[in-house]
């Protein structure tokens, strides 16, 4: 592992050999229908609360993708993941029947991108094969951020609905066959350009997502037409067009060649407003999508920047804005 | 090129370009939504004095016949999607406090009764009904001093 300067890392052995999703109804029923490995019909998923639901789909996650890319936990040196939920509980409570080390993380959206670079350079450091997970659920996370699900409350428009799935990757650094790489990353700052309104997160992160793709094309001395696609996580369609927009008045055009997790997950008949959001957002839609058509050979250089909002409950109360931060990978198809 | 976007002027912009919510929209459907609300509380208060109610016992049936209806319709997941476009119109009449209350109760029962629902089922209208005792006895006491 190598350094271009503080924040640009390049990984030498890191590949990405099998993608798992589990979704939930409201996100099978969306753009990607069919494309998750499980799909739930009720979101529940057999259990009598919905954080336990989370955690059986963390569970389910964990274990799909070790059978789907042909291993057993006994391969597994170390699993890195989180969730939206205090204590990151979904993801932990899942890890007591899996006996690999832990990495718990918390970077709210942007987890899973989080997961991607520490697990790429811990393959660089020795380990054989780990597991990249995060997700959410939409009834445990709008009661922890929000309000109880059965209040009648009108929604602002540009609010955005957090996603219910979780999608876990096996990395690792002896590929069974060729599989997508990840060459580079660079990690995300905290940067808050002062936002309030806990609804607008899309507009709390762009400036995150800029700051990162920004330095990212800075240390790799690359231009943004040298990938086939840029894609965030859950800036959502209002986050999505900041994003693109504050790139533009840089000078620095990714239209035409631009994907956004959370816009892209739901259509606009589902009324989610500005689209999706929550951990499982990049999980999702990379673990099956993005994944899919690197394997098929049609992106074979790719940027995935995910974001994350990691204000509280607690501090928006307290009125403090919105700090957000994004973290940024990139995969090449060799 | 367009003038750059800084830390300073970025508030501004985001203002700028988020959508606004339809204000006429929202009021049409407040006005229609609480109002049908208002309309059947009458119809209840008319039919209460019908069968040889009191007028004020009539008031007070009608209130807590639209209380238990709301509990049922929040129980059953109906009043959320009415207060989605309602807003207001499904927040301020005595409708909208049952669904305040009997909405965190449903939630926190996961809790146990005593700390999740005991404890979160006013997590919404507590303020509410503080607010409202410290204002009324406050206006009243303005009004033994001066109203006279």
């Amino acid at each position: 592992m190598s350094y271009y300067k503080n924040r640009t890392l390049v990984f030498k052995n890191s590949y990405i050999a099998e993608g798992y999703t589990v979704a939930g109804p409201k996100e099978n029923d969306g753009r990607y229908k069919g494309c998750f490995d499980l799909s739930l019909s009720d979101d529940m998923f057999g259990e009598k609360t919905f954080e336990k639901a989370e955690r059986r789909m963390f569970e389910h996650a964990i274990n799909g993708a070790i059978a789907k890319a042909n291993l057993t936990i006994d391969h597994i040196d170390a699993v890195f993941g989180g969730d939206l939920l205090n204590q990151i509980v979904s993801c932990a409570f899942a890890m007591r029947n899996v006996h690999s080390g832990f990495f718990g993380l918390y970077n709210a959206c942007a987890t899973f991108v989080e997961s991607l670079i520490l697990g790429a350079g811990m393959l660089n450091n020795g380990l054989e094969n780990v597991l990249c997970v995060s997700g959410s659920h939409f009834s445990t996370a709008e009661r922890q951020y929000r309000y109880p699900l059965e209040l009648g409350v009108l929604r602002s428009p540009v609010t955005q609905w957090t996603a219910t799935g979780v999608g876990c990757s096996v990395l690792t650094s002896r590929p069974q066959s060729e599989c997508p790489k990840i060459l580079k990353a660079t990690v995300g700052r905290v940067v808050d350009y002062e936002i309030m309104d806990t609804n607008n997160m899309g507009a709390a992160m762009a400036p995150a997502a800029v700051d990162t793709f920004e330095t990212f094309l800075h240390d790799t001395k690359s231009k943004a037409s040298d990938y086939d696609i840029v894609i965030t996580g859950d800036l959502g369609k209002l986050g999505g067009d900041i994003f693109m927009d504050l790139l533009g008045r840089k000078g620095i055009d990714i239209s035409g060649r631009y994907l956004d997790c959370g816009a892209s997950l739901y259509f606009d008949s589902q009324q989610t407003y500005q689209g999706g959001s929550g951990a499982a957002c990049s999980a999702l839609v990379f673990n099956s999508e993005i994944l899919n058509n690197l394997n098929r050979g049609k992106y074979k250089k790719a940027v995935l920047i995910g974001t994350g909002a990691l204000m509280s409950p607690t501090t928006s109360f307290q009125g403090e804005s919105i700090p957000a931060i994004a973290h940024l990978v990139q995969i090449d198809r060799r | 090129m367009k003038e750059p976007i800084t830390k300073s002027n970025y508030k501004e912009y985001v203002f700028e370009v988020s959508p606004k919510s339809s204000h006429l929209k929202n009021l049409f459907w407040a006005f229609t939504v609480g109002g049908t609300i208002c309309a059947i509380g009458q119809g209840f208060i008319e039919l209460y004095k019908y069968l040889g109610v009191e007028a004020e016992l009539a008031s007070a049936l009608a209130s807590a016949t639209l209380v238990v209806i709301t509990a049922l319709l929040t129980g059953v997941g109906v009043y959320d999607k009415l207060g989605r476009f309602a807003g207001a119109g499904s927040t301020i009449p005595i409708t909208g406090f049952s669904n305040a209350v009997v909405s965190p109760a449903l939630e926190f029962r996961s809790e146990g009764y005593i700390y999740g629902l005991g404890a979160k089922m006013f997590l919404i209208a507590g303020p509410v009904i503080v607010n409202g005792v410290f204002f009324s006895v406050f206006i009243a006491l303005l009004v033994m001093l001066f109203g006279g």
